[in-house]
C-alpha cells in the first residue's frame, strides 16, 4: 500500500489540517516511513482473534440522571477566541 | 412504465431524561445560550464521558415496546467529523453494536395493516445548535443541546408510499410519548425524521439509488416531501437522467426537495470503537426491571379494551391510538359507570371534533372526563335526549359549566312525565290530521313527521323514546 | 533538604525544622537559577505557589497531615490546572487557561501538596525526547547536550536537578520510564485505570496514565497513594478496594522469581546498557531472587501495533482543536474551512501533525480492517504473551530503554529511529500493566534504567522490588555535577 501525494492531500484535508504543497512532499516521505514500519503487521494471521480495547474485563458503568453541573458560561467563554451574547463565533455555515 | 417508491424512515428522538447523555449537565429546553454547556458539552482538553442510566432504560423501553432484540453488550463508537457545532469534532454514538436490534412496529393505513420493520435503533449524542445572523457572515454557536440523549431509531425500506410513511412516523411518534421516553414536541426538535426515499421499476428486486430528504419536522412536510422527492425521481429517470446520492431539505414554501450545496464526496466517518466508554452490558434482571415498570401497550390495552369493555375493534383502535386519549376515555368510565360504548362514541364523536377543530390536544380539553362522565350520567338516567345533550355539550365546552348547571339553567329537564306527554301527543295529533291521515294510509314517514312535531312542541324536551311509544299507542 | 525523601520532608516539616514556604522557596530560588537553561519548566507562578505552600503551613500547624502537604511537586504540563496555563507543549494552547482542576491536581490539592509549576513536555506527549515542545527543548542534566528522553522531559530534568521534590508524569508507549531511564530516577506507570484520566489531556485513550516521578521507590509509592483511586467522572477509572502502595516495602525478595525475556536482550539493545542491565539483575539474584528465560514472541510487533493505535486514537482526540471555544484560532482566514485549515497546522508541531495523519490513514475507509482493527487483535496477542509469561514468574525485568541518552537533534528527523526507542515499554501500554523503571548504573557516565514490570495490580509488589534495590545501592542518590 503506498502513498500518493493525493493521499496525502486527502488525508490533509479530512483532518482539517493545511498542508501546502512543499510541506506535502515532505510529509509523504515521512508517512510512508512510517507505514513502512506497520506493514510488519501483515506478516501475523490474525483470523478469530477478537480485537482488545480494554486490558480489564469490565462494562460501562452507569451514572445517575441527576443534574449536577451548573453554569459556568462566563468562566468557559473567558477562553474563548470569538463570543458574542453568549455564543461562540464562526465563520458562517453554508448549507 | 409502473414505478414503485422505496422508503426506509431514520427518525432521532430526544430522550426524556433530566441530563445529558454523557454528563451531569440539563438538558431543559428554552435555556441561555451555552448556560447549559458544562465543560463535557463544549468538549475542554481533558474531560471524558459517563453514560446516563436513565438513557439506556429509555432505550430498553423501546426495545420492548417494538418486540426487538435487546444487545447483551453493545459498544460506543465515535462518528468523527468537524463541524461547529460539534465540539469534539466527533460525535459518539454506536455502530456495528447498537443496544437495541431488530423489531417491527405494525401500523393502520387506511383500512390496512402494515408492519414495517425496525433494523436498529440505538444511543448517541445530540449536536448543539447554529444561529445565523448574529453578526455579517458569521453564525453564533450554542452547546446547550450538544450531549442531549438521541435515540435514532431505523427501519428496513418497507414502506411504499408517502401515506405509509407518514402512518409509520405517526405511530412512533405516539409510541414514544406513550412509553414515556420522549415529549414528542416536534416544534422543539425532540423527534425528527429523515426519509430515504427511492424508486424502481415495479417488480424489480433491486434497489435504486436512494436521496435523504433531512430534518422533517411535520408530518404535513412529511408526506409533500415524498410525493414531490418520489416524483423528481420518477422524472428524472424517465428522461434519461441517473440518480445520484444526495441528502435533500425539504422546502415548505415551494414545496420542492433540494440537494444540499455542500455535497462533495460522501463522508468518511472513520468510526472505531470510543476508548473512553466501556462495552454496554445489559443483562435479563436490567431488562425485567424495565418490563416491572412499563405501561401497559397499546396494542395489549386495544385487546383489553375489547374484552373488559366490549368494544369493538375499531373503537378500540381509535381510543389508545393515543395515551393521553386512552387515559380520559378510562377516566370518564371510571366516573361514569355505566355502557362503554357510550363513553367510547363521545369521545370518539363530538369531543374528538371538537378537539380537531379546535387544535387542541386531549389533555387541554376545556371537558374533563369526569364532566363528560356528568353529561353521559345524565343521558343514561333519562334526564337529557341524546340529541339535547349535544347542545349541553357545546356549553359545556364553552365553559358554561357542568352538565347539571347547563341542565338546570337552561331548563333542559327532559319531560319524561307520561301524562304531560300525553298532553303533548294529543295535542298534535288534533292538529295534524293531514299527517295523521297520512300515516294511517301507509305512509310511515309520517309518523317521524308527527314525532317531530311532538319535539318541537315541547322544545325539544320531550323524551323521544316516550314519544314514539305514546304516539304508537295513539295511532293503533 | 533538595535530596530528601519525602518521608525525610515530611517529617522535617512535622517537626516544623522547615516550613513549606521555605522548602518552597528553595525550590523556586533553584528554578531561576537552574530553569533557564534546562528549560525543565513551561510555566511559573511564584505567587500561587506561595499562597498554596502558605495554606499548607496552617495546615501543619494545626497537625492536620498528609504524607505530601506543604512538599513542592512539578506537574507536567498536560494535568489541568484550574487558573493555571495549560498548554501540553503546545502552540495549540499557548493561552488556554484551565477552567478547572484535574482529578490528579485534585487529589494533590486535597492533600495540601503544594504545585511549583508546569513542566516541559514533548507536544500533545508525543515524542521520546522532549524535543517537540512548542516551549524548546528541555536539557538532560546529566549532560545538557542531550536530551533527557519524552514525553515527560520537563519532569524528568526538574526531578534529575532537584528542581522539585518529586513530580507527575504520564505514559502512553513509555513516557515515563524512558526519561526515567535516561535521566536516572525512579518512575511508575500504574495499570491502566488506576489514576483516573479525567482532566488529563488526552493523547491515546487506551493507553494513557498518569504516574509518580521521583528519587526512590519508597517516594513513588507515597505519590501513587495520592495519585490512585477511582473517579467517577473517568468510565476507564477502575472501582477497587482502597490500597496503601506502602505496605510492603520492606518484604524480603527470597523466592522471587524474576522472567528475563530473551527478546529484551537481543539486537538493537547497546552493549553497556546491556551490562549495566545484566549487573543489576546479578545483584538481584544475590537479594534471593531466582531468574527465569522467559519470552515475549510479539515483542518486535508492539512498536507498529502502537504506531497504529496511539496516533489513530490521537487523531480523533484532538479534532476537539477547532479555534472555535478555546485555544488557538488563526487570525487570518476566508471561511469556516480555512479557519480550520489554519488554526490547526499553525497550532500543531510537525510531530503532531504527522501523527495525525497517519492516526486519520489507518481510520479511514477501506484501511481500517487492515490497520486498526488488525493492530488491535495483534494487541491481544501481546497481552497473552504477558499472561503466558506471568504463569512462570512474579515480576518481569529488562532494560527501559536501548541505549542511553542521545544528542539533542540526533533523532530529530527521523520519526521511525525515534519511535524504535520504545521497544520496551510500548508493549506494557499495549497490556495495559504496570511498569516501572529504576536507576540501575551508568553507562559512559550517563543513566541506565532497569525496567521492572508486574502482572496487573501488583504495584505494592513492584515498588518492593525496587525498594530492596534501593536500598542496598545508591545509585538512585546519584546527582548529576553542578547541578548543587
Amino acid at each position: 500500500m503506498s502513498l500518493t501525494i493525493n493521499d496525502v492531500k486527502r488525508i490533509a484535508h479530512l483532518a482539517r489540517i493545511e498542508v501546502s504543497e512543499t510541506e506535502a512532499q515532505a510529509t509523504l516521505v515521512k508517512l510512508t516511513g512510517i507505514l513502512g514500519l506497520i506493514e510488519e503487521m501483515q506478516a501475523i494471521d490474525t483470523k478469530g482473534i477478537v480485537p482488545m480495547s480494554h486490558s480489564q474485563d469490565v462494562v460501562q458503568r452507569l451514572r445517575a440522571d441527576v443534574v449536577t453541573a451548573v453554569n459556568q458560561r462566563e468562566a468557559f467563554q473567558k477562553i474563548a477566541p470569538a463570543v458574542e451574547d453568549g455564543l461562540y463565533l464562526v465563520p458562517k455555515v453554508i448549507e | 412504465m409502473q414505478w414503485e417508491v422505496v422508503i426506509g424512515l431514520e427518525t432521532h428522538t430526544q430522550l426524556k431524561t433530566n441530563t445529558k447523555i454523557f454528563s451531569g449537565a440539563s438538558i431543559k429546553y428554552g435555556a441561555e445560550p451555552n448556560t447549559q454547556a458544562d465543560e463535557v458539552s463544549i468538549a475542554l482538553p481533558g474531560v471524558l464521558p459517563v453514560l446516563n442510566a436513565e438513557a439506556v432504560r429509555c432505550a430498553i423501553k423501546f426495545g420492548l415496546a417494538v418486540n426487538a432484540e435487546i444487545a447483551p453488550r453493545s459498544i460506543f463508537a465515535r462518528k468523527n467529523y468537524f463541524y461547529p457545532d460539534l465540539p469534539k469534532g466527533y460525535q459518539i454514538s454506536q455502530y456495528e453494536l447498537p443496544v437495541v436490534g431488530k423489531g417491527s412496529l405494525t401500523v393502520q393505513v387506511g383500512d390496512q395493516e402494515k408492519t414495517v420493520r425496525i433494523t436498529r435503533a440505538h444511543l448517541e449524542e445530540d449536536a448543539g445548535k447554529s444561529v445565523h445572523g448574529a453578526q455579517e457572515g458569521m453564525s453564533g454557536i450554542d452547546l446547550n443541546r450538544a450531549g442531549t440523549p438521541l435515540l435514532e431509531i431505523v427501519t428496513e425500506p418497507d414502506m411504499r408510499s408517502a401515506a405509509e410513511a407518514v402512518a409509520y412516523a405517526k405511530k412512533l411518534h405516539e409510541l414514544v410519548q406513550w412509553i414515556d421516553i420522549c415529549d414528542g414536541n416536534m416544534q422543539e426538535g425532540s423527534f425528527r425524521c429523515d426519509v430515504n426515499v427511492s424508486v424502481r421499476p415495479k417488480g424489480s428486486e433491486k434497489l435504486g439509488t436512494r436521496r435523504e430528504i433531512k430534518n422533517l419536522n411535520s408530518f404535513k412536510f412529511m408526506q409533500q416531501a415524498i410525493e414531490y422527492e418520489t416524483q423528481w425521481q420518477i422524472d428524472t429517470l424517465e428522461d434519461g437522467g441517473t440518480i445520484h446520492q444526495a441528502t435533500v431539505l425539504f422546502n415548505p414554501d415551494t414545496g420542492e426537495t433540494r440537494a444540499m450545496r455542500s455535497k462533495e464526496e460522501a463522508n468518511d466517518y472513520r468510526y472505531f470503537p470510543d476508548p473512553d466508554l466501556l462495552p454496554l452490558a445489559i443483562s435479563p434482571a436490567d431488562i425485567d426491571a424495565v418490563k416491572a415498570n412499563m405501561p401497559e401497550l397499546p396494542e395489549a390495552m386495544k385487546s383489553r379494551f375489547e374484552q373488559q369493555y366490549g368494544l369493538p375493534a375499531y373503537d378500540a383502535a381509535a381510543i389508545t391510538a393515543s395515551k393521553a386519549m386512552a387515559d380520559y376515555f378510562v377516566a370518564t368510565i371510571q366516573a361514569f359507570g355505566g355502557e362503554a360504548k357510550q363513553a367510547s362514541n363521545w369521545v370518539m364523536g363530538s369531543l374528538s371534533a371538537k378537539l380537531n377543530e379546535a387544535g387542541l390536544d386531549i389533555i387541554n380539553s376545556p371537558v374533563s372526563a369526569q364532566a363528560l362522565a356528568g353529561l353521559l350520567k345524565r343521558i343514561a338516567d333519562n334526564t337529557i335526549s341524546g340529541k339535547m345533550a349535544k347542545d349541553v355539550f357545546e356549553a359545556m365546552w364553552a365553559g358554561e359549566g357542568d352538565a347539571d348547571t347547563i341542565i338546570a339553567k337552561k331548563g333542559l329537564k327532559q319531560v319524561s312525565d307520561s301524562g304531560a306527554i300525553e298532553a303533548i301527543v294529543d295535542q298534535v295529533l288534533a292538529a295534524n290530521a293531514v299527517m295523521v291521515a297520512e300515516y294511517k294510509a301507509g305512509k310511515e314517514k309520517a309518523f317521524n313527521g308527527l314525532v317531530g312535531q311532538c319535539m318541537k312542541a315541547s322544545q325539544g324536551k320531550a323524551n323521544p323514546a316516550q314519544v314514539n311509544e305514546i304516539l304508537k299507542k295513539k295511532l293503533a | 533538604m533538595i535530596n530528601a525523601s519525602l518521608k525525610e520532608m515530611a517529617a522535617a516539616l512535622s517537626a516544623k525544622k522547615i516550613s513549606s514556604v521555605e522548602l518552597t522557596q528553595l525550590f523556586l530560588a533553584r528554578i531561576k537559577s537552574l530553569n533557564p537553561d534546562l528549560n525543565a519548566y513551561i510555566t511559573l507562578d511564584e505567587a500561587r505557589t506561595l499562597a498554596q505552600a502558605k495554606l499548607a503551613d496552617v495546615r501543619i500547624a494545626k497537625g492536620d497531615v498528609a504524607p505530601v502537604t506543604g512538599i513542592p511537586f512539578a506537574q507536567k504540563d498536560i494535568f489541568c490546572a484550574k487558573d493555571w496555563r495549560t498548554t501540553c507543549g503546545s502552540r495549540m494552547l499557548e493561552n488556554f487557561i484551565a477552567p478547572y482542576d484535574a482529578h490528579v491536581i485534585n487529589q494533590f490539592d486535597h492533600a495540601g501538596a503544594v504545585n511549583l509549576g508546569k513542566t516541559n513536555m514533548d507536544e500533545f506527549a508525543m515524542g521520546s525526547s522532549n524535543e517537540t515542545s512548542y516551549f524548546g527543548k528541555v536539557k538532560n542534566p546529566w549532560d545538557t547536550t542531550r536530551v533527557p528522553g519524552g514525553s515527560s522531559g520537563g519532569s524528568a530534568a526538574a526531578i534529575a536537578a532537584r528542581l522539585c521534590a518529586a513530580a507527575t508524569g504520564t505514559d502512553t508507549g513509555g513516557s515515563i520510564r524512558q526519561p526515567a531511564s535516561l535521566c536516572g530516577f525512579t518512575g511508575l506507570k500504574p495499570t491502566y485505570g488506576v489514576v483516573s484520566r479525567y482532566g488529563m489531556i488526552a493523547f491515546a485513550s487506551s493507553l494513557d496514565q498518569a504516574g509518580p516521578m521521583a528519587k526512590s521507590a519508597e517516594d513513588c509509592a507515597v505519590m501513587l497513594n495520592v495519585m490512585a483511586g477511582f473517579d467517577e467522572r473517568d468510565s476507564t477509572s477502575l472501582q477497587r478496594d482502597k490500597e496503601d502502595y506502602t505496605r510492603d516495602l520492606n518484604k524480603p525478595l527470597a523466592g522471587l522469581k524474576i522472567g528475563l525475556p530473551k527478546e529484551y536482550f537481543a539486537e538493537g539493545l547497546s552493549a553497556e546498557v546491556a551490562t549495566v542491565v545484566q549487573e543489576a539483575i546479578a545483584h538481584y539474584r544475590k537479594l534471593g531472587a531466582e531468574t527465569v528465560d522467559i519470552s515475549l514472541p510479539n515483542t518486535q510487533l508492539s512498536i507498529p501495533v502502537y504506531y497504529v493505535i496511539a496516533p489513530a486514537e490521537a487523531s480523533s482526540n484532538l479534532s476537539r482543536y477547532d479555534g472555535v471555544r478555546y485555544g488557538h484560532r488563526a487570525a487570518e482566514y476566508t471561511d469556516l474551512l480555512d479557519m480550520y485549515c489554519k488554526s490547526r497546522a499553525e497550532g500543531f508541531g510537525a510531530e503532531v501533525k504527522r501523527r495525525i495523519l497517519i492516526g486519520t490513514y489507518v481510520l479511514s475507509a477501506g484501511y481500517y480492517d487492515a490497520y486498526y482493527l488488525k493492530a488491535q487483535q495483534i494487541r491481544r496477542l501481546i497481552a497473552q504473551d504477558f499472561e503466558e509469561a506471568f504463569k512462570h514468574c512474579d515480576i518481569i525485568m529488562g532494560p527501559s530503554a536501548p541505549g542511553t541518552a542521545f544528542k539533542i537533534g540526533e533523532k530529530a528527523d527521523d520519526p521511525v529511529s525515534m519511535y524504535l526507542q520504545d521497544i520496551y515499554t510500548i508493549a506494557v501500554n499495549l497490556a495495559g500493566l504496570p511498569g516501572m523503571s529504576i536507576p540501575a548504573g551508568f553507562a559512559n557516565k550517563l543513566p541506565v534504567g532497569l525496567q521492572i514490570i508486574g502482572n496487573y495490580f501488583d504495584e505494592a509488589r513492584m515498588l518492593n522490588v525496587a525498594h530492596a534495590y534501593q536500598q542496598q545501592t545508591d545509585w538512585h542518590k546519584q546527582m548529576p555535577e553542578g547541578m548543587e
